[in-house]
Protein backbone atom coordinates (compact mmCIF):
# COMPACT_ATOMS: atom_id res chain seq x y z
CA UNK A 1 0.00 0.00 0.00
CA UNK A 2 1.34 3.41 -1.02
CA UNK A 3 0.44 6.61 0.76
CA UNK A 4 0.42 8.51 -2.51
CA UNK A 5 0.45 7.39 -6.12
CA UNK A 6 1.27 10.18 -8.57
CA UNK A 7 0.13 9.76 -12.16
CA UNK A 8 2.49 11.75 -14.37
CA UNK A 9 6.19 12.55 -14.08
CA UNK A 10 6.31 16.17 -15.22
CA UNK A 11 7.04 19.23 -13.09
CA UNK A 12 3.80 19.01 -11.07
CA UNK A 13 4.05 15.29 -10.33
CA UNK A 14 7.76 15.23 -9.51
CA UNK A 15 7.62 18.40 -7.45
CA UNK A 16 4.78 16.93 -5.38
CA UNK A 17 6.58 13.59 -5.02
CA UNK A 18 9.78 15.26 -3.76
CA UNK A 19 7.90 17.11 -1.02
CA UNK A 20 5.79 14.06 -0.14
CA UNK A 21 8.94 11.96 0.24
CA UNK A 22 10.30 14.57 2.66
CA UNK A 23 7.12 14.18 4.70
CA UNK A 24 8.22 10.54 5.01
CA UNK A 25 5.31 9.25 2.98
CA UNK A 26 5.53 6.22 0.73
CA UNK A 27 5.31 7.65 -2.78
CA UNK A 28 5.37 6.23 -6.28
CA UNK A 29 5.34 8.16 -9.55
CA UNK A 30 4.03 6.45 -12.66
CA UNK A 31 4.96 8.22 -15.88
CA UNK A 32 3.90 6.93 -19.26
CA UNK A 33 6.59 8.93 -21.05
CA UNK A 34 8.29 12.33 -21.01
CA UNK A 35 5.01 14.13 -21.63
CA UNK A 36 4.44 17.32 -23.56
CA UNK A 37 7.43 18.92 -21.84
CA UNK A 38 9.69 16.21 -23.24
CA UNK A 39 8.87 17.48 -26.74
CA UNK A 40 9.96 21.04 -25.99
CA UNK A 41 13.32 21.87 -27.48
CA UNK A 42 14.06 25.21 -25.85
CA UNK A 43 13.27 26.34 -22.33
CA UNK A 44 14.51 29.82 -21.59
CA UNK A 45 11.95 31.24 -19.21
CA UNK A 46 12.32 28.92 -16.24
CA UNK A 47 14.15 30.15 -13.18
CA UNK A 48 17.82 29.43 -12.66
CA UNK A 49 19.10 28.13 -15.99
CA UNK A 50 21.60 30.43 -17.59
CA UNK A 51 21.59 28.64 -20.93
CA UNK A 52 18.47 27.21 -22.60
CA UNK A 53 17.77 23.57 -21.80
CA UNK A 54 15.59 21.02 -23.54
CA UNK A 55 12.38 19.68 -22.03
CA UNK A 56 13.82 16.18 -22.17
CA UNK A 57 16.82 17.23 -20.06
CA UNK A 58 14.59 18.89 -17.50
CA UNK A 59 12.24 15.89 -17.25
CA UNK A 60 15.13 13.43 -16.96
CA UNK A 61 16.73 15.55 -14.31
CA UNK A 62 13.39 15.59 -12.44
CA UNK A 63 13.20 11.78 -12.50
CA UNK A 64 16.81 11.56 -11.25
CA UNK A 65 16.23 14.11 -8.50
CA UNK A 66 13.15 12.28 -7.19
CA UNK A 67 14.94 8.91 -7.33
CA UNK A 68 17.96 10.26 -5.47
CA UNK A 69 15.63 11.36 -2.69
CA UNK A 70 14.11 7.88 -2.53
CA UNK A 71 10.95 8.20 -4.62
CA UNK A 72 10.04 5.20 -6.73
CA UNK A 73 9.68 6.49 -10.32
CA UNK A 74 8.36 4.11 -12.96
CA UNK A 75 8.83 5.50 -16.44
CA UNK A 76 7.18 3.75 -19.38
CA UNK A 77 4.31 2.36 -17.32
CA UNK A 78 0.80 3.43 -18.27
CA UNK A 79 -2.14 3.87 -15.89
CA UNK A 80 -5.27 2.40 -17.46
CA UNK A 81 -7.92 2.66 -14.76
CA UNK A 82 -8.41 3.97 -11.25
CA UNK A 83 -11.09 2.22 -9.22
CA UNK A 84 -12.29 2.03 -5.64
CA UNK A 85 -11.77 4.76 -3.10
CA UNK A 86 -9.75 5.00 0.08
CA UNK A 87 -7.74 3.06 -0.93
CA UNK A 88 -7.77 3.55 -4.67
CA UNK A 89 -6.90 0.60 -6.88
CA UNK A 90 -4.75 1.78 -9.75
CA UNK A 91 -4.43 -0.56 -12.70
CA UNK A 92 -1.52 -0.13 -15.10
CA UNK A 93 -0.38 -2.10 -18.15
CA UNK A 94 1.95 -3.97 -15.77
CA UNK A 95 0.25 -4.43 -12.40
CA UNK A 96 -2.17 -3.15 -9.79
CA UNK A 97 -1.33 -0.71 -6.99
CA UNK A 98 -3.19 0.33 -3.87
CA UNK A 99 -2.83 3.91 -2.69
CA UNK A 100 -4.52 6.04 -0.03
CA UNK A 101 -4.20 9.16 -2.19
CA UNK A 102 -3.97 9.59 -5.95
CA UNK A 103 -2.54 12.77 -7.47
CA UNK A 104 -3.36 13.31 -11.14
CA UNK A 105 -0.60 15.28 -12.86
CA UNK A 106 -0.68 14.00 -16.42
CA UNK A 107 -0.64 17.31 -18.21
CA UNK A 108 -3.29 18.64 -20.53
CA UNK A 109 -5.69 16.36 -22.31
CA UNK A 110 -6.00 16.60 -26.04
CA UNK A 111 -9.22 16.28 -28.05
CA UNK A 112 -9.18 12.66 -29.10
CA UNK A 113 -10.91 12.67 -32.47
CA UNK A 114 -10.84 15.60 -34.86
CA UNK A 115 -13.51 14.61 -37.34
CA UNK A 116 -16.80 16.10 -38.51
CA UNK A 117 -19.66 15.42 -36.10
CA UNK A 118 -17.46 14.68 -33.09
CA UNK A 119 -18.38 17.77 -31.10
CA UNK A 120 -22.09 17.86 -31.93
CA UNK A 121 -22.73 14.16 -31.20
CA UNK A 122 -21.04 14.01 -27.79
CA UNK A 123 -23.50 12.58 -25.30
CA UNK A 124 -25.75 11.64 -28.23
CA UNK A 125 -24.18 8.31 -28.94
CA UNK A 126 -20.53 9.27 -28.45
CA UNK A 127 -19.24 8.27 -25.06
CA UNK A 128 -15.92 8.42 -23.24
CA UNK A 129 -16.84 5.95 -20.54
CA UNK A 130 -17.77 2.31 -21.09
CA UNK A 131 -18.48 1.66 -17.45
CA UNK A 132 -20.82 4.69 -17.33
CA UNK A 133 -22.71 4.23 -20.56
CA UNK A 134 -22.09 0.71 -21.87
CA UNK A 135 -25.21 -0.59 -20.17
CA UNK A 136 -27.39 1.73 -22.24
CA UNK A 137 -26.25 -0.10 -25.38
CA UNK A 138 -26.98 -3.68 -24.39
CA UNK A 139 -26.95 -5.83 -27.53
CA UNK A 140 -26.62 -2.76 -29.73
CA UNK A 141 -24.02 -2.00 -32.43
CA UNK A 142 -21.05 -0.48 -30.68
CA UNK A 143 -17.97 1.11 -32.23
CA UNK A 144 -14.82 1.51 -30.16
CA UNK A 145 -12.05 3.91 -31.19
CA UNK A 146 -8.53 3.06 -30.06
CA UNK A 147 -5.55 0.86 -30.78
CA UNK A 148 -3.72 0.15 -27.51
CA UNK A 149 -4.13 -0.97 -23.91
CA UNK A 150 -6.66 1.74 -23.09
CA UNK A 151 -8.91 0.45 -25.89
CA UNK A 152 -8.48 -3.12 -24.62
CA UNK A 153 -9.51 -2.00 -21.14
CA UNK A 154 -12.70 -0.42 -22.51
CA UNK A 155 -13.35 -3.47 -24.69
CA UNK A 156 -13.24 -5.64 -21.57
CA UNK A 157 -16.04 -3.56 -20.08
CA UNK A 158 -18.10 -3.19 -23.24
CA UNK A 159 -18.13 -6.86 -24.21
CA UNK A 160 -20.27 -7.54 -21.15
CA UNK A 161 -22.99 -5.46 -22.78
CA UNK A 162 -22.80 -6.38 -26.46
CA UNK A 163 -21.13 -8.89 -28.74
CA UNK A 164 -21.60 -6.57 -31.70
CA UNK A 165 -18.49 -4.43 -31.32
CA UNK A 166 -16.30 -3.04 -34.07
CA UNK A 167 -12.92 -1.54 -33.29
CA UNK A 168 -11.73 1.47 -35.24
CA UNK A 169 -8.02 2.23 -34.90
CA UNK A 170 -8.46 5.47 -36.89
CA UNK A 171 -5.36 4.97 -39.02
CA UNK A 172 -3.15 3.68 -36.19
CA UNK A 173 -1.64 0.19 -36.29
CA UNK A 174 -3.30 -2.17 -33.80
CA UNK A 175 -0.87 -2.49 -30.87
CA UNK A 176 -2.68 -5.19 -28.92
CA UNK A 177 -4.14 -8.60 -29.61
CA UNK A 178 -7.88 -8.57 -30.26
CA UNK A 179 -9.84 -11.71 -30.95
CA UNK A 180 -13.57 -12.14 -31.70
CA UNK A 181 -14.09 -8.56 -32.87
CA UNK A 182 -13.75 -6.84 -36.23
CA UNK A 183 -10.92 -4.32 -36.47
CA UNK A 184 -11.04 -1.50 -39.00
CA UNK A 185 -7.78 0.39 -39.46
CA UNK A 186 -8.89 2.99 -42.04
CA UNK A 187 -9.10 6.54 -40.69
CA UNK A 188 -12.53 7.78 -39.69
CA UNK A 189 -13.55 10.80 -41.75
CA UNK A 190 -17.03 11.63 -40.46
CA UNK A 191 -19.46 10.71 -37.70
CA UNK A 192 -23.03 10.52 -38.89
CA UNK A 193 -26.03 12.07 -37.14
CA UNK A 194 -27.66 14.49 -37.04
CA UNK A 195 -29.81 14.03 -33.89
CA UNK A 196 -28.07 10.99 -32.49
CA UNK A 197 -25.17 8.97 -33.80
CA UNK A 198 -26.24 6.61 -36.57
CA UNK A 199 -22.84 5.51 -37.82
CA UNK A 200 -19.55 6.62 -39.23
CA UNK A 201 -17.70 6.95 -42.52
CA UNK A 202 -14.17 5.83 -43.15
CA UNK A 203 -12.31 6.52 -46.38
CA UNK A 204 -13.81 3.42 -48.03
CA UNK A 205 -16.90 2.38 -46.14
CA UNK A 206 -19.86 3.42 -44.08
CA UNK A 207 -20.69 1.63 -40.81
CA UNK A 208 -24.01 1.72 -38.98
CA UNK A 209 -23.63 2.13 -35.23
CA UNK A 210 -25.74 2.92 -32.18
CA UNK A 211 -22.84 4.14 -30.09
CA UNK A 212 -19.19 5.05 -30.43
CA UNK A 213 -16.88 4.80 -27.42
CA UNK A 214 -13.61 6.71 -27.49
CA UNK A 215 -10.51 5.11 -25.96
CA UNK A 216 -7.81 6.41 -28.26
CA UNK A 217 -4.25 6.87 -27.05
CA UNK A 218 -3.77 7.02 -23.31
CA UNK A 219 -6.46 7.97 -20.80
CA UNK A 220 -5.97 11.55 -19.71
CA UNK A 221 -6.36 12.95 -16.21
CA UNK A 222 -9.83 14.19 -17.07
CA UNK A 223 -10.81 10.70 -18.31
CA UNK A 224 -9.93 9.28 -14.89
CA UNK A 225 -11.53 12.20 -13.06
CA UNK A 226 -14.79 11.93 -14.98
CA UNK A 227 -15.10 8.17 -14.41
CA UNK A 228 -14.47 8.67 -10.70
CA UNK A 229 -17.16 11.33 -10.40
CA UNK A 230 -14.95 14.39 -10.07
CA UNK A 231 -16.01 17.72 -11.50
CA UNK A 232 -14.49 18.38 -14.92
CA UNK A 233 -15.23 21.66 -16.70
CA UNK A 234 -16.23 21.98 -20.38
CA UNK A 235 -12.59 22.67 -21.29
CA UNK A 236 -11.76 19.20 -19.88
CA UNK A 237 -9.90 20.72 -16.94
CA UNK A 238 -10.30 19.11 -13.53
CA UNK A 239 -11.91 21.43 -11.02
CA UNK A 240 -9.79 21.69 -7.88
CA UNK A 241 -9.86 23.66 -4.66
CA UNK A 242 -7.04 26.14 -3.83
CA UNK A 243 -5.22 23.18 -2.25
CA UNK A 244 -5.72 21.01 -5.35
CA UNK A 245 -8.22 18.58 -3.87
CA UNK A 246 -11.14 17.43 -6.02
CA UNK A 247 -14.65 16.64 -4.79
CA UNK A 248 -13.57 12.99 -4.31
CA UNK A 249 -11.87 12.45 -0.93
CA UNK A 250 -8.24 11.49 -1.51
CA UNK A 251 -8.17 12.47 -5.18
CA UNK A 252 -5.98 15.46 -6.04
CA UNK A 253 -4.95 17.04 -9.33
CA UNK A 254 -2.16 19.48 -10.17
CA UNK A 255 -0.45 21.09 -13.13
CA UNK A 256 -1.78 21.61 -16.65
CA UNK A 257 -4.67 19.14 -16.18
CA UNK A 258 -6.25 21.70 -13.84
CA UNK A 259 -5.99 24.54 -16.36
CA UNK A 260 -4.71 28.05 -15.75
CA UNK A 261 -1.23 29.14 -16.80
CA UNK A 262 0.35 26.27 -18.76
CA UNK A 263 3.91 26.89 -17.57
CA UNK A 264 6.53 24.83 -15.76
CA UNK A 265 6.72 27.35 -12.93
CA UNK A 266 3.00 27.08 -12.25
CA UNK A 267 3.08 23.26 -12.41
CA UNK A 268 5.96 23.12 -9.90
CA UNK A 269 4.05 25.41 -7.57
CA UNK A 270 0.86 23.32 -7.94
CA UNK A 271 2.76 20.17 -7.04
CA UNK A 272 4.29 21.74 -3.95
CA UNK A 273 0.97 23.15 -2.76
CA UNK A 274 -0.82 19.85 -3.39
CA UNK A 275 1.81 17.93 -1.42
CA UNK A 276 1.19 20.05 1.69
CA UNK A 277 -2.56 19.46 1.45
CA UNK A 278 -2.07 15.72 0.86
CA UNK A 279 0.21 15.43 3.88
CA UNK A 280 -2.38 17.19 6.02
CA UNK A 281 -5.17 14.99 4.65
CA UNK A 282 -3.25 11.78 5.41
CA UNK A 283 -2.40 13.00 8.91
CA UNK A 284 -6.03 13.74 9.79
CA UNK A 285 -7.01 10.31 8.42
CA UNK A 286 -4.61 8.44 10.69
CA UNK A 287 -5.03 10.53 13.85
CA UNK B 1 -37.48 14.65 -1.25
CA UNK B 2 -37.19 13.01 -4.62
CA UNK B 3 -39.76 10.68 -6.15
CA UNK B 4 -38.93 7.37 -7.77
CA UNK B 5 -40.27 7.54 -11.31
CA UNK B 6 -41.29 4.33 -13.09
CA UNK B 7 -43.19 3.67 -16.30
CA UNK B 8 -46.28 3.15 -14.08
CA UNK B 9 -46.28 6.57 -12.43
CA UNK B 10 -44.60 8.52 -15.25
CA UNK B 11 -47.89 9.71 -16.80
CA UNK B 12 -49.27 11.00 -13.50
CA UNK B 13 -46.11 12.38 -11.90
CA UNK B 14 -44.41 13.87 -14.97
CA UNK B 15 -46.85 14.32 -17.87
CA UNK B 16 -49.73 15.58 -15.73
CA UNK B 17 -47.67 17.53 -13.19
CA UNK B 18 -48.94 21.10 -12.70
CA UNK B 19 -45.41 22.24 -11.76
CA UNK B 20 -42.13 21.75 -13.68
CA UNK B 21 -40.38 18.40 -13.22
CA UNK B 22 -36.67 17.52 -13.13
CA UNK B 23 -35.74 13.91 -13.87
CA UNK B 24 -32.38 12.43 -12.96
CA UNK B 25 -31.58 9.35 -15.06
CA UNK B 26 -29.06 7.35 -13.05
CA UNK B 27 -27.76 3.91 -12.05
CA UNK B 28 -26.20 2.37 -8.93
CA UNK B 29 -22.90 1.52 -10.60
CA UNK B 30 -22.29 4.93 -12.15
CA UNK B 31 -19.90 6.96 -9.99
CA UNK B 32 -20.64 10.37 -11.47
CA UNK B 33 -24.34 9.56 -10.79
CA UNK B 34 -23.50 8.88 -7.14
CA UNK B 35 -21.80 12.26 -6.87
CA UNK B 36 -24.78 13.95 -8.51
CA UNK B 37 -27.25 12.26 -6.11
CA UNK B 38 -26.81 14.66 -3.17
CA UNK B 39 -26.98 17.66 -5.54
CA UNK B 40 -30.32 16.43 -6.91
CA UNK B 41 -31.54 15.83 -3.34
CA UNK B 42 -30.49 19.40 -2.46
CA UNK B 43 -32.38 20.83 -5.42
CA UNK B 44 -35.51 18.90 -4.46
CA UNK B 45 -35.44 20.42 -0.96
CA UNK B 46 -34.60 23.91 -2.13
CA UNK B 47 -37.29 24.05 -4.78
CA UNK B 48 -39.91 22.02 -2.87
CA UNK B 49 -43.40 23.04 -3.98
CA UNK B 50 -42.08 24.84 -7.07
CA UNK B 51 -40.38 22.00 -8.91
CA UNK B 52 -40.92 18.27 -8.61
CA UNK B 53 -37.73 16.18 -8.65
CA UNK B 54 -37.80 12.55 -9.76
CA UNK B 55 -35.19 9.85 -10.21
CA UNK B 56 -35.26 7.24 -12.97
CA UNK B 57 -33.11 4.17 -12.45
CA UNK B 58 -32.10 3.22 -16.00
CA UNK B 59 -31.41 -0.38 -14.97
CA UNK B 60 -35.02 -0.83 -13.93
CA UNK B 61 -36.65 1.56 -16.39
CA UNK B 62 -35.01 0.77 -19.71
CA UNK B 63 -38.16 1.77 -21.60
CA UNK B 64 -38.19 5.30 -20.21
CA UNK B 65 -34.46 5.65 -20.83
CA UNK B 66 -34.99 4.51 -24.42
CA UNK B 67 -37.99 6.74 -24.95
CA UNK B 68 -35.93 9.81 -24.10
CA UNK B 69 -32.83 8.51 -25.91
CA UNK B 70 -30.69 8.59 -22.81
CA UNK B 71 -27.25 7.68 -24.12
CA UNK B 72 -25.03 8.75 -21.27
CA UNK B 73 -25.60 8.95 -17.54
CA UNK B 74 -26.08 10.94 -15.49
CA UNK B 75 -28.57 12.81 -17.68
CA UNK B 76 -30.93 15.34 -16.12
CA UNK B 77 -34.04 16.46 -18.00
CA UNK B 78 -36.50 19.27 -17.29
CA UNK B 79 -40.18 18.97 -18.22
CA UNK B 80 -42.82 21.67 -18.34
CA UNK B 81 -46.42 20.56 -18.89
CA UNK B 82 -45.21 17.16 -19.91
CA UNK B 83 -42.81 18.47 -22.55
CA UNK B 84 -39.03 18.15 -22.28
CA UNK B 85 -37.53 21.65 -22.15
CA UNK B 86 -33.87 20.91 -21.37
CA UNK B 87 -31.42 18.04 -21.19
CA UNK B 88 -28.08 18.16 -19.39
CA UNK B 89 -25.50 15.39 -19.59
CA UNK B 90 -22.79 14.70 -17.03
CA UNK B 91 -21.89 15.78 -13.53
CA UNK B 92 -22.31 19.50 -12.93
CA UNK B 93 -22.31 21.79 -9.90
CA UNK B 94 -25.73 22.73 -8.60
CA UNK B 95 -25.69 26.32 -9.88
CA UNK B 96 -24.54 25.28 -13.37
CA UNK B 97 -27.08 22.49 -13.50
CA UNK B 98 -30.00 24.75 -12.54
CA UNK B 99 -28.88 27.39 -15.04
CA UNK B 100 -28.66 24.89 -17.86
CA UNK B 101 -32.03 23.43 -16.94
CA UNK B 102 -33.50 26.93 -17.18
CA UNK B 103 -34.55 27.00 -13.51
Amino acid sequence: MYDVLVVGGGPAGISAAVYLQRFKLKVIVIAKDYGALGQTTHIENYYGFEAPITGKQLVESGFAQARRLGVEVNVGEEVLAINGSEPFIVKTNIKEYHAKVVLLATGMSRPSLRVKGFTTLQGKGISFCGICDGFLYRNKRIGLVGSGDFMLEELDVLKNFSKNITIFTHGEPLKVDVKEFAVITEPIIELLGPETLTGLKTSNHQYELDALFIAAGTPSASDFAMRMGAFVNPKNEIEVSPTFSTNIPGLYAAGDCTGGLLQISKAVRDGAEASLAINKYLKTKTS
Amino acid sequence: MTIKITSENFQKEVMESPIPVILDFWAEWCRPCQMLGPIIEDISNELAGKVKVGKVNVDEEGLLANQYRISSIPTVMAFKQGKPTAQVIGLLRKEDLLKRLGL
